[in-house]
Formats: structure tokens, C-alpha cells, sequence
């Protein structure tokens, strides 16, 4: 029940109930059951609809501008002396970062279902603005949930979302962040069960979200496969992502997963150490746990109580992960590294200084392990990373920790 | 098997009135006073006592049951302290059934086949956990069943015909009709709506019917318990629970009593019932 049909396959899953190995699952109250049980019967049908793929394609290529580039950064190789590396740069997307192209995907299935309002959580504010501009281009009413604490560390986003007509609603449940907005938008749900439509910001919750997320990211992989085949007529040696729920990441390891001879590596934000409470590596520093609707690697205590994580960047401050990443760190498939916060503000004003790139700070955790891998590599070699972000979001964070005053 | 549950509701059938469940959170505002309310409960008219499992995200749960979690596990409760006190009330108490409520993670941390020995062990009749849908249940409720205990699955306004001989299949001890969708501490709704959904429910299954979510005074309790086996008053136990705590959160002297003048007042609004369904 658990194996995929094709063993010699990692892109199977997840399997008719929502499983991948152990993970995945569909974990919510019954009043939401009849709910994804309908999410995911439009999803099958749509799935192979190519008028619903047509409209996908068509909104890829001339709202969000894809496909994004596939850039070689010949000053960070020079720099780093080894391995040849390659950015996805998905940081050039409408609205920022990779957010956009679930969101596009899960608004048009909203439409489908005859949906009228639009709910979706958010963290640093990333998808908080890419559902607030679906919604704005789809005519229906948004309401984003964001933890009060990220509502003011993340104020420039918080105003994009009320420029863009969404209403926004700070959470002060818990401890105020990411996974209490995803709580409170449970809540909702649970609530207006007839007219709402959740848009789920990352590759988690139960399924068929993470499924249907993965497929709508899964675009970054199969143009960078391309693009890099193009490029160098070969596949990359090793791809690298930054993982917070996962969605960014799966969507590019996803089309390499059944090419052997490509590494994968996931980098989870580390914080400030792995030794105490005040990091997010849930499959380095976790354990497997129930939330939020899926099985998967949480930060919990030895009661089962979610602990908060900590991240300099908040959409990497969440205390789960995507199931997918569980199994595939569980059957070795990808590997999974913590990256800590200091690591990451290096490795941001070093790409920022060498390829006049401001990236993301979630990437910036990417960056710092290309920093450390490609060096050991040889110059024959080809590492592939995904930008997912770009870093207008960031600066005050940044400046605060650097003391400058903007 | 499960003695004490289907003694209780065959007593209350005979007597012909509806059973008055109580929840409140185990550990709320600290081990002792949460366990002396329990103690309570009973003495003041409760006939069945859900026992609350605190837990750190509950998903659907209001305002009030998330503080009250809060207030517990910030007092120490783990769930291991939470069987403790079925445990420790057990030994006054062997004829009140007690159903534990909450969610999964705690108890899959804690490891299902040994939380299920101590569950028995402790004198627990029966389990409501919420993220576990009958998708599920391989996790928790078929092992549940194996030993004896009951897994009692909640109905909700969105479980329509074709899903219901689903959600009914493994059910047993009872079944819970959430009056609405949404979370806990919400309005009532409209009391012969919910009429029809628990007659609804009836025609599927000869298990006793209990209706919660919004029932706040005895007479919220006599309207309902007039259609339904039982009703369910949990905010508002929680929230009488709130307003006697001291300005740090500590219990007083009026923290037990006036849950119990509560309590007592909503066993008569379903006693009340059982008089309104006679005439
Ligand atoms: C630019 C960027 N990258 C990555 C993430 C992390 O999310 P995920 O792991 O779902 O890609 C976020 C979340 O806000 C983000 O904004």
C-alpha cells in the first residue's frame, strides 16, 4: 500500500490515501474531510484537462514571465574555484519568489469549484502576497492569517497585502507566527466550509495538498532540465534548495529524483545552533509527528507538543516540513542540512557583491551550502540551485543586524 | 466490554432523559484543582466526563479551549498526568464513564499500544481525537477497539448521506453531532435544525446521539436534549473556569464551586428535557 507501483521510481507518490512511506495522510476534523475529498477529486479531473492546463500555461508565461531564466553564475564559480554553478532563477517570478506558481495553480482550482473567497497563511509574507495578488487578479475577496509577531517584523509585505485588497489578520494565538496563521486559517476553514477556498502556501497540510503543491512548483524543475541540458548538454551533479515547508524545493528536485547519478540536498535553516531550541531543522533535529493535517519530521517536545522554531528568515520559520522531504530524507534519497543564520547573512551580501543578485534570505541558506560544497567539487562539475527569492523583503532585517539605519 | 458507557446510557434511557456530558481540560489551571473539578462533576449532575488532552496547536478548537491548553501545559500537564487523573478519579468514581478528548501527536509520541494498556489500565471508557478521521483509522481507532475502548467519532453538518455509514462504521460508546461547522465556543444554532440532523443520524445507527458545540445555559441543554441522547457543554464550563482564576491565572477558593453551581444548573435544563419529552 505504501510502495509506489513502479519501484524504480521516486516520483510516484504519494499513493491513494496520501502516503509516502509513512508520511503524508490526511489528519483533519471531519468537517474538513468532505472538503479535501472534493479538492482532490477536482484536482484528478483537472490534472488531465488541457484546457486547465492550457490557462496554467498561459498564466505562467505572461503573468508570472516564466519560464525564468536558468543562469550561469560565473563570478561566485570563479570565486568558490570548483564546481560549475547554475541559479533557477525563480527570485524574477511576478511578485518575487516561487510562491507564485502554486498560487496561480490553486486559484484556478478554486475557480473550478465555484469558490468565492480565498484564505491562505503566511510566514515572512511571501505567500501572504502571491494569494493576495491571485485573488486581486481573480476578483475574489482574500484573507490572509499571519502570526502577530511576523506581522511586524514583516510590515513592507503586510502593506503589499492591503494595497493588493486582502485583508489581513494577525494572529496572537500561540506564539504568533508561521504555524499559529496556519492554525487560525484551519479555523476558518472549518468555519466557511461552503464558499472558501484554502490556498495552502507550501508543500504540506493534509493530502492532497502537498501532491497538488509539488505538481504546481514542479514547472522549476522541468524548465531547469531542460534549460541545464541545453546549456551543457548534461545533467547537473548535485541540485540544491532551501527548505522551510518544502514547496520551493520539491518543485525543483522533483523531475531529477529518478536521475541516480544527481545528488539532492535540502538546506534547513539551522538558526542559531542545533544544540538548543532556536532553530527550524526538523528532519536533521526533529522527529516524526502529526500536524497540521500530515505525518511528517516536527520540532515537538517529549510530550508531543509543537515547540516554535527560530529562523532569522521568517519563511523558513516553520516547525515541520513537507511529508514528501520526510520520506525522501527517511529512504535517502536527498540529503538534508542545516544551515545557520550567520551562514546565511554571509552567503546573502556575498552574492549580493558578486553577482549583483539581492537574494532572498531563504535561499540565502542555499547559497551558504553551494559556498561550502562547490569548492570540494571539480570544475568539470555542475551544481544546479534554486533562487527562490529575491531580497527587497529582507533589507530591514539585514539592516538591523548589520546597524544600519534605513 | 465497554460496561460503564453502555450502563450509563442504558440507565439514562430508562430513566428517559437525555445525558449531560461535561469536557473540560485536564490540568486547568493546575493537576490538583483540575482533578478536584473533575471530582465535581459527577456530584453536580454531569453523567458523562470528557476529559481534555491539552495540546499545543489544537486546530479546532476557540479561543477559550486554547488558553485553557495553554493554562495546562504551562501548569505541567503532560498525558501522562492526564491518565494520572482518570486514574486518581477512578478511585472514587467507578460508574462515571470518561472519554478522552483531544489530538493525535501527543498520544502517537507517547506510543499508541502503551498509551492504549495505560488508557485501560487507568479506567478510560472511550476516545475523541479530533484530526482522526475514519481515513484514519488504522493510527488509533481500530487498536482502540481491540481493547475495549471506545472510539467515538464526531458527525458535523458537512458529513452528508453518502459519507455518513463511513464515519458511523467503527463508532462506538456514542455518537458526537457537532451542531455546526466551526470550531469550539461558537453560537448555538437553531435547535430543530438540529432535530432533523441527530433524526438524521438515527436512521443510521442505534448508538446513543450526543449534540455539542454551543451550548452555553440549561435551557440551550433542554431544547437540544429534547431531539439528542445527550448534550455537550464544554466552553462554557472552560470559560466559568477562566473567570474565577486569580489575576496570574491561579485557582481560588470560588474556582471548583462555581463550576459545580454550573454544572448543576445545566443538569437541570436536561432533567427539564425528559419532562418536555414526556408531555
Ligand atoms: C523566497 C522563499 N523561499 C523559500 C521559502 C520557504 O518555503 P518553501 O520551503 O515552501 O519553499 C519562502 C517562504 O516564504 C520564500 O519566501
Amino acid at each position: 500500500m505504501n510502495q509506489s507501483p513502479n519501484l524504480n521510481s521516486f516520483r510516484e507518490g504519494p499513493d491513494e490515501d496520501g502516503r509516502f512511506g509513512i508520511f503524508g495522510g490526511r489528519f483533519v476534523a471531519e468537517t474538513l474531510m468532505p472538503l479535501i475529498l472534493d479538492l482532490q477529486e477536482e484536482w484528478n479531473k483537472a490534472k488531465t484537462d488541457p484546457a486547465f492546463q492550457a490557462e496554467l500555461k498561459d498564466l505562467g508565461a505572461h503573468y508570472i514571465g516564466r519560464p525564468s531564466p536558468l543562469y550561469y553564475a560565473e563570478r561566485l564559480t570563479q570565486h568558490l574555484g570548483g564546481a560549475k554553478i547554475y541559479f533557477k532563477r525563480e527570485e524574477l517570478n511576478h511578485t518575487g519568489s516561487h510562491k507564485i506558481n502554486n498560487c496561480i495553480g490553486q486559484i484556478l482550482l478554486a475557480k473550478r469549484m465555484g469558490k468565492t473567497r480565498i484564505i491562505a497563511e503566511t510566514g515572512a509574507g511571501q505567500h501572504g502576497v502571491a494569494s493576495a495578488t491571485v485573488a486581486a487578479r481573480f476578483g475574489l475577496p482574500c484573507v490572509v492569517y499571519m502570526g502577530a509577531t511576523d506581522v511586524e517584523r514583516q510590515a513592507p509585505n503586510v502593506f503589499r497585502m492591503k494595497l493588493l485588497g486582502a485583508e489581513v489578520k494577525p494572529v496572537t494565538a500561540g506564539s504568533g507566527t508561521l504555524k499559529d496563521a496556519m492554525n487560525e486559517a484551519l479555523r476558518d476553514w472549518v468555519t466557511n466550509v461552503d464558499d472558501t477556498y484554502y490556498l495552502i502556501g507550501t508543500a504540506a497540510g493534509p493530502h492532497p495538498y502537498p501532491e497538488l503543491v509539488r505538481d504546481f512548483q514542479s514547472v522549476i524543475g522541468t524548465e531547469a532540465r531542460e534549460q541545464i541540458l541545453a546549456a551543457e548538454g548534461r545533467l547537473p551533479d548535485m541540485v540544491i534548495a532551501a527548505v522551510g515547508g518544502g514547496s520551493n524545493a520539491i518543485g525543483i528536485f522533483h523531475p531529477f529524483l529518478d536521475d541516480k547519478d544527481v545528488q539532492i540536498v535540502g538546506v534547513e535553516a539551522g538558526g542559531r545552533g542545533l544544540e538548543g531550541e532556536e532553530h527550524c531543522a526538523s528532519l536533521t533535529a526533529g522527529s516524526p509527528g502529526v500536524l497540521h493535517g500530515n505525518r511528517t519530521y516536527l520540532l515537538q517536545d517529549e510530550d508531543g507538543q509543537i515547540k516554535e522554531g527560530h529562523s532569522i528568515s521568517a519563511g523558513l520559520d516553520y516547525p515541520g516540513i513537507g511529508p514528501e522531504h520526510a520520506w525522501l530524507h527517511d529512504i535517502g534519497r536527498a540529503e538534508y542540512v542545516p544551515i545557520m543564520d550567520d551562514e546565511a547573512l554571509e552567503a546573502f551580501q556575498l552574492l549580493t557583491r558578486l553577482e549583483g543578485i539581492i537574494p532572498a534570505l531563504e535561499p540565502s541558506h542555499a547559497i551558504a551550502e553551494v559556498i561550502k560544497r562547490a569548492p570540494k567539487m571539480g570544475k568539470d562539475q555542475i551544481i544546479l540551485m534554486n533562487l527562490s527569492g529575491r531580497g527587497d523583503k529582507d533589507i530591514f532585517t539585514v539592516g538591523k543586524i548589520l546597524g544600519m539605519e534605513l | 466490554m465497554t460496561a460503564r458507557m453502555d450502563k450509563r446510557f442504558a440507565d439514562l434511557a430508562a430513566e428517559g432523559r437525555p445525558a449531560l456530558v461535561t469536557y473540560f481540560m485536564g490540568g486547568d489551571p493546575d493537576y490538583a484543582s483540575s482533578l478536584e473539578i473533575m471530582k465535581a462533576l459527577p456530584k453536580a449532575g454531569s453523567d458523562v466526563i470528557e476529559l481534555g488532552m491539552p495540546f499545543s496547536d489544537p486546530m479546532a478548537d476557540g479561543p477559550a479551549i486554547q488558553v485553557a491548553g495553554q493554562r495546562a501545559l504551562k501548569a505541567g500537564q503532560t498525558l501522562a498526568k492526564t491518565i494520572q487523573m482518570a486514574r486518581d478519579f477512578r478511585r472514587e468514581d467507578d460508574a462515571t464513564p470518561i472519554v478522552m478528548m483531544g489530538y493525535y501527536n501527543p498520544i502517537y509520541i507517547y506510543g499508541v499500544e502503551r498509551f492504549l494498556d495505560d488508557a485501560v489500565e487507568a479506567g478510560i471508557d472511550g476516545l475523541i481525537v479530533v484530526d482522526l478521521p475514519p481515513e484514519m483509522d488504522d493510527e488509533l481507532c481500530i487498536p482502540a477497539l481491540a481493547r475495549g475502548i471506545n472510539f467515538i467519532r464526531l458527525a458535523t453538518p458537512t458529513t452528508d448521506e453518502k459519507r455518513l455509514p463511513a464515519v458511523l462504521k467503527n463508532t462506538s460508546g456514542f455518537v458526537y453531532y457537532v451542531s455546526m461547522n466551526g470550531i469550539t465556543g461558537s453560537a448555538l444554532p437553531d435547535p430543530s435544525l438540529i432535530g432533523d440532523a441527530v433524526g438524521r443520524i438515527k436512521a443510521h445507527t442505534r448508538l446513543p446521539v450526543c449534540v455539542g458545540f454551543g451550548v452555553k445555559t440549561a435551557e440551550h441543554a433542554r431544547a437540544i436534549g429534547a431531539s439528542a441522547d445527550g448534550v455537550v457543554v464544554g466552553t462554557t464550563i472552560v470559560n466559568q473556569i477562566a473567570s474565577s482564576l486569580t489575576a496570574d491565572g491561579k485557582a481560588s477558593a470560588a474556582t471548583v464551586p462555581g463550576v459545580e453551581t454550573l454544572v448543576r444548573s445545566l443538569a437541570s435544563g436536561v432533567r427539564a428535557s425528559r419532562l418536555a419529552a414526556a408531555e
